[in-house]
């Protein structure tokens, strides 16, 4: 099945990717970096041991995918948080984001170059390129697959199951089509790659 | 320096440290709670709680069955710390993750 991921015999998965989706694929892993930013490491040539030392944000990002992405640990979505949650969940944020974004731009970081790595190997052998994972790169890739559709949903104002019937008949000329579709793909990639995962 | 003026002293103490400590009891369990999403595909989530928790393909479909129609559901208990941990897990694999204190 092009387009698909497939368990691979022995381990592994692997897809069948034109050099079109390996492209809007790569754009939006590096779209994902972007958004994740450097986190509040040290600038290159400061002192290497700071970053060990460092604090992360106590406030939740205003950016609603990047608040998505790092939720509120003790901020239960059904009550309203008294001062001592918050504070709590400042807390958690300041001693867990970064290690978190460090995590998240790593995965998108090998999804990137293992999409860059796909050109080469397959030098003359057709437009049609096969894109092998083993179980580490596997995971990373899931992970990224995630963080994109949670962001793309962010942008699209899917926050409920019902609401979304109407993105998925837009007419062509519709701005959001082309990020409806994206969704849409991503989501059929994550589902077959999470197939090849479990027993 | 009677004895007599000391004892009711004494007396109170016990009974004012009992009081303050009937508020925050230290041992009461935490839970970790995931919240339901229109994103997370329910394969997904099932797949995180078992390889996360090492939970039965059985008790990771429930437990994601529960998130989907229930709207959340409680994946681990244990002390704070442990609950902790398991909500910057939950939050790595793009999950919706809460920890509270246990009031059931």
């Amino acid at each position: 099945m092009p387009g698909y991921f497939e368990a691979v015999p022995g381990g592994g998965a692997a897809v069948a990717l034109d050099p079109v989706e390996t492209s809007i694929l790569r754009s939006l892993a590096v779209q994902l970096l972007e958004m994740i930013g450097p986190g509040d490491e040290p600038v290159e040539g400061e002192d290497p041991l700071a970053a060990l030392f460092a604090e992360g944000p106590s406030e939740a990002p205003a950016d609603p995918a990047l608040a998505r992405l790092f939720p509120e640990a003790y901020v239960d979505p059904r009550s309203e948080p008294d001062a001592e949650l918050l504070a709590a969940s400042a807390e958690f944020r300041r001693f867990t984001e970064n290690d978190l974004r460090t995590r998240k731009r790593e995965d998108a970081l090998s999804v990137v170059r293992s999409l860059d790595a796909l050109a080469p190997a397959a030098a003359g052998a057709g437009p049609g390129l096969v894109l092998k994972l083993d179980a580490d790169a596997s995971r990373r890739w899931l992970g990224t697959l995630n963080d994109l559709r949670l962001t793309i949903a962010s942008r699209l104002e899917i926050t409920d199951e019902d609401g979304s019937d109407e993105l998925y008949s837009l007419p062509d000329d519709d701005p959001r089509k082309p990020m409806v579709m994206a969704y849409l793909w991503l989501g059929g990639l994550q589902e077959t790659l999470v197939d090849t995962l479990l027993p | 320096m009677g004895s007599v003026s000391v004892a009711p002293v004494e007396i109170e103490r016990p009974e004012s440290a009992e009081e303050t400590s009937v508020v925050p009891e230290p041992d009461t369990p935490w839970v970790t709670l995931v919240h339901n999403d229109p994103v997370n595909l329910m394969s997904y989530v099932s797949y995180v709680f078992q390889t996360y928790f090492g939970y039965s393909k059985e008790k990771a479909n429930k437990l994601m069955l529960d998130v989907h129609h229930k709207g959340r559901a409680v994946v681990s208990a244990g002390s704070r710390e442990e609950m902790e941990r398991d909500v910057q897990a939950m939050h790595g694999y793009g999950l919706w993750a809460t920890l509270s204190q246990d009031r059931t």
